[in-house]
């Protein structure tokens, strides 16, 4: 209840910098900015979905991502934009949700919330049941697979598996170490899988 | 390799960024620990199922509109594509005086924009559905002679995958009206494609450009014109021209 006048709140800040980004920005700049940021919008909003979890906060973060981005584009030394604005995104996401929640996103400890040895032991050598199944699952149950994972799993994943970045690419945007970033994808897919088994045989 | 290196390791190897060495120890350990194969075989249908599945979000035209509004009116740019068509024919030649010479790098940048701009379109068609590829396969002896009768030249076809550079395959394409070869790589999920072609000017030197966030790599060699385009970064091209170039010389 409290939560909403801050959202709107934050949304009409939002359009005040717009207006400011307007008046100072030199076109030229603005237009290369534009040429090399845009083409990667929807990316940019999946992760913010993924991460907000709620279709108007995503919306203000990715507005929110793209203006600072904008701002800070002559400090960008890589020629390749896309992990840049990720991590951008990624900061703003963390100072949105810590605001409008009381919840600070990537509290949680790494590991501390994973149960241990729950994925079952395999012997066979041919298709499990298990593989079966999961050729037969589609995008919602994944989709709800995902977002119950720990944030710094779920970033994981939606960086790998959906916005296809390469190891070196997510260490870069979540500034960890790569090795790092191949145990929580693990993690993060030994979770999927335990959660998924826990769901199958109920409706998903 | 022990099964808790093997855990970790194997999602390395399942998004293609292992090294040879450690891919073909997990292939080894894989072999002989059905435990650890039954989970790359899970793993690797849970990722099928993923990439299979739609998981991304589209942003609403609301959001684009907002963000839209951040630019300035969008000035439209010139692009003449006989312009374009005409370098690619007479490009070689203009290269005369000296005069011309410094005019022809002025036209010159414009013209590898151009070029890298058409590239970048060629390569958004071919990740398309169903358009990568023409002729599957790792083998360059497939590849190759693929090419007869395709296009006017024989393109040099060398598989990378020690280095990191999987060839994948083969495709027939068209840049600006003219048939060229393009030759398919992957680096982990990303695809490379290496456009080859002969006569035209796809830049005389050896030049990057970054464009809509996709790296654009022109250079020639020997008679051939070669771009290689793909959304890895800037350094991993450029390892790939070095590796390329190193492997056909």
């Amino acid at each position: 209840m409290i939560m909403r006048p801050q959202a709107d709140g934050a949304r009409t800040t939002g359009r005040v910098s717009t207006a400011v980004g307007l008046g100072n920005s030199d076109p030229d700049r603005a237009r290369r900015f534009r040429d090399a940021a845009l083409p990667h919008l929807d990316a940019i909003y999946t992760l913010a979905r993924y991460l907000m979890r709620n279709e108007a906060d995503a919306d203000d973060a990715v507005q929110e991502c793209y203006l600072r981005a904008l701002r800070h584009f002559d400090t960008l030394q890589n020629p390749d934009i896309k992990p840049w604005l990720f991590a951008i995104l990624r900061n703003v996401c963390r100072a949105q949700y810590g605001e409008r929640s009381g919840v600070v996103l990537y509290g949680a400890a790494e590991g501390s919330e994973i149960p241990e040895g729950t994925a079952p032991l395999w012997s066979e050598a041919g298709d499990s049941p298990e593989t079966e199944a999961l050729r037969k699952l589609d995008a919602e149950p994944i989709r709800r697979l995902i977002a119950a994972l720990p944030d710094l799993f779920r970033e994981a994943i939606v960086l790998r598996e959906i916005n296809d970045l390469s190891y070196r690419e997510i260490a870069e945007v979540t500034g960890a170490p790569v090795g790092t970033v191949m145990s929580r994808l693990a993690r993060a897919r030994s979770m999927l899988r335990t959660a998924w088994l826990a769901t199958e045989g109920q409706p998903i | 390799m022990t099964c808790n290196e093997a855990e970790i390791l194997l999602h390395a190897f399942l998004d293609g960024e292992l090294d040879a060495g450690h891919a073909r120890e997990i292939e080894g350990h894989v072999a002989t620990c059905p435990r650890c194969a039954a989970a790359l075989r899970v793993y690797g249908e849970l990722r099928a199922a993923m990439s299979r599945s739609d998981l991304r979000y589209v942003a609403p035209d609301s959001l684009r509109a907002r963000i839209n509004g951040m630019f300035p009116a969008a000035t439209p740019r010139a692009s003449n594509r006989w312009t374009l068509f005409n370098s690619f024919m007479l490009g070689s030649a203009l290269s005369a005086t000296a005069a011309a010479s410094l005019m022809f790098a002025v036209v010159r940048s414009d013209q590898d924009q151009m070029i890298a701009g058409e590239l970048v379109s060629a390569h958004l068609r071919s990740l398309q559905a169903e358009r990568l590829i023409d002729v599957h396969t790792s083998d360059q002896h497939t590849v190759r002679p693929w090419f007869n009768g395709k296009v006017d030249i024989a393109p040099p076809v060398v598989d990378l995958a020690a280095q990191g550079f999987t060839l994948v395959g083969g495709r027939l394409d068209f840049i600006d009206g003219r048939a060229v070869a393009a030759i398919v790589y992957r680096r982990g999920g990303h695809v490379i494609n290496l456009f080859v072609t002969q006569g035209s000017s796809f830049g005389r030197g050896s030049t990057l450009k970054t464009m809509h966030g996709f790296n654009v790599k022109l250079w020639s060699e020997q008679g051939l014109y070669f771009g290689a385009i793909s959304d890895i970064n800037a350094d991993e091209l450029q390892e790939f021209e070095e590796k390329f170039e190193a492997a056909t010389r």
